[in-house]
């Protein structure tokens, strides 16, 4: 028995409608890679490219000339490098309490003889329909005077309940009963149970969770924005903001352009848009590859119960 | 009498104590749960206690609980203001533009690239679009305001090359909408057609073998075995996307907006935050702003819910 009807025929057995139906397909596909693919390259080569080129427009697909002075200023810059240490800090200390803190709320919520898991649940996926919102969350960070610390970043994050409900559904479909039953007949208590055979049983689900938390928390920006006034505490994204849009769009049309000097300077700071864009999705682009596969495995476990 | 009364408090005892035996053994979990639990409710739950603001003139003396309570002046002062009613159809315009675009884009996206052929082409065409949902939004904007510049981005290159005069489309207020949902379809395309291809990997094969025993086309069966296959999952991400309709996010149209285009681009959750964090500092009236937004996202997620449960029995609850 054949399993892939289509995949395993030959192309030229397949009847004409289907031939020009398949070519049809591979060309759409072909045609959502190059949408994809060509802005991300006009923005890797203008990164790359001489200023004096991205300024008059000539960059497209292909870098313009060579030169490495947008990243030459944007490395030199103390508040990227400091950003950098910070968002460093931020998702690591996010990531790494979240992950605890989800697997202390997921495992007792997978246990059926849990009494009142149900009541619970409820308590945690009711946040996902409605939720304070921003003012009174701003205020409560106020009242606690976490405003301008760093905790302000890190403790809200924590409790995420999609993640809970996924790492919930793994327990629930990979531990079996049977285990908890044995290690009880050798008097093993919940604890222990929990640190010395469903966490090591359960490395791939933590590996999932922790690549959420990486991902959201190095793209955060708004929290900081909002919660931080010190710019020494800004993490990247924030420092990449205020380079990004700090002079508005069109202000290379003011009088700067003027002078010589002017353009120059215009031309460089454009250049160091692009290779601050690039600096900033360099780290996740590099381990992309590699983790790729488990940010679809958690959406699978995650869509089994949604 | 009396005795009745003691049978009474004896079951209630014993209940008691049964319930008891059954959470005893397990008190350890309860240990466990504690944590995420107190931030549960720190970080989750007291905000929400926090909404009552809406119903109350905030006053920095009085705090969240000792403010003066004006029931719902708030809201009339909401629903007479002429620009409240302008973010109200902003956002609308550009929830309805998105859901229906991505709903479709996305159905159709998946829908081919389960059909072709080549294992590696396929794994390849994944790879690349599911790229640009990791770009965040800071980035995002940052690069779609390079990209589309018209003196200097690739949009405003192509014009020229072709000796058209490009539309400085960033200042004009008309083009907001389109900028802010295809850049959306662009990150999110490939990232969305994730759980569709899982539905569609399930369908069983002999479904195929029969079909085109029976002479059917690839075409053929696209419509009526993949499309029939996905439709539950289609539903049911619909419902969710209807319920969250109202809540555009704030990050990226705050990052996308600028003065002129202001008019189109201003939504009911931008308006808020700018009235009370911004701009203003009213917080009573930003806190009705979005409270109002929560309640329409519940109703039409609770209205589209019973429609569909109606219609085609899948639903969400």
């Amino acid at each position: 028995m054949k399993k892939i009807v289509f995949g395993r025929k030959g192309f030229n057995k397949l009847s004409a409608d289907d031939k020009v139906f398949f070519l049809f397909v591979d060309v759409m596909m072909f045609a959502v890679l190059l949408l994809v693919v060509l802005p991300m390259l006009n923005v890797i080569s203008s990164s790359v490219s001489d200023p004096n080129a991205v300024m008059q427009g000539r960059v497209f697909i292909f870098p313009e000339g060579f030169s490495l002075a947008g990243y030459k200023a944007v490395l030199k810059d103390s508040k990227i490098l400091n950003g950098y240490l910070n968002a460093i800090l931020y998702t690591g200390a996010t990531s790494f309490l979240g992950v605890i803190t989800t697997i202390l709320a997921a495992y007792p919520l997978s246990r059926k003889d849990f009494v009142g898991r149900n009541g619970f649940m409820m308590l945690f996926t009711f946040t996902m329909l409605f939720s304070g919102g921003l003012i009174p969350s701003y205020l409560l960070i106020r009242d606690l005077g976490l405003i301008d610390n760093r905790l302000s970043l890190i403790l809200p994050g924590l409790v995420n309940t999609y993640n809970i409900i996924i790492t919930r559904t793994f327990f629930q479909s990979n531990i079996p009963d049977d285990l908890l039953d044995a290690a009880r007949i050798d008097g093993c208590g919940n604890t222990k149970f929990f640190i010395k055979i469903v966490i090591p049983l359960s490395k791939s689900i933590l590996a999932v969770i922790a690549l959420y938390f990486i991902v959201a928390n190095w793209n955060a920006w708004f929290k900081a924005y909002l919660y931080l006034n010190d710019k020494s505490k800004f993490p990247l994204q924030l420092v990449i903001k205020e380079i990004l849009f700090a002079n508005s769009m069109n202000a290379a049309d003011g009088a700067s352009a003027a002078s010589n000097e002017g353009v120059k300077m215009d031309a460089l700071s454009e250049v160091i848009k692009y290779s601050s864009i690039m600096v900033s999705c360099i780290p996740l682009w590099c381990i992309y590859p590699f983790v790729q596969k488990y940010f679809v495995k958690g959406v699978m476990i995650g869509s089994i119960k949604g | 009498m009396k005795q009745k009364n003691a049978e009474y408090s004896l079951s209630m005892k014993s209940r008691k104590s049964r319930t008891l035996k059954r959470i005893a053994p397990n008190w350890d979990l309860y240990i466990m749960i504690l944590i995420p639990l107190i931030l549960l409710l720190v970080f989750a739950y007291y905000p929400m206690f926090g909404l009552q603001i809406a119903f109350k003139r905030y006053s920095a003396s009085g705090g969240i609980w000792g403010s003066q309570w004006v029931g719902l002046d708030q809201f009339s002062k909401m629903f007479n203001t002429p620009k409240f009613v302008q973010v109200f159809f902003n956002t609308l315009k550009i929830s309805v533009y998105y859901i229906l675009v991505k709903a479709v884009v996305t159905v159709f996206f998946a829908m081919l690239l389960n059909v072709v052929r080549n294992k590696y082409y396929k794994k390849t065409v994944q790879m690349i679009t599911y790229m640009p949902y990791f770009i965040s939004t800071v980035i995002m904007v940052g690069i779609l305001s390079q990209l589309l510049n018209s003196r200097i981005g690739l949009y405003g290159n192509i014009c020229n090359l072709f000796g058209i005069e490009a539309v400085d489309i960033w200042s004009k207020p008309q083009y907001f909408a389109h900028i802010y949902v295809w850049s959306g379809i662009w990150q999110n395309l490939g990232w969305n057609s994730v759980i569709y291809l899982a539905a569609l990997s399930s369908v069983d094969q002999e479904l195929y073998e029969a079909a085109s025993i029976e002479g059917a086309s690839r075409f053929k069966q696209l419509i009526h075995i993949d499309f029939p296959s996905i439709m539950p999952t289609f539903v049911i991400l619909f419902i969710l996307s209807v319920g969250s309709m109202m809540s555009l996010g704030y990050e990226k149209v705050l990052l996308m907006q600028n003065p002129l285009n202001l008019s189109a681009s201003e939504i009911i959750s931008t308006y808020s935050y700018k009235v009370a964090l911004q701009t203003g500092t009213d917080y009573s009236y930003g806190t009705a702003i979005s409270l109002f937004d929560s309640v329409i996202n519940l109703v039409f997620m609770a209205f589209v819910n019973q429609l569909s449960k109606k219609v085609t029995d899948s639903s969400l609850w």
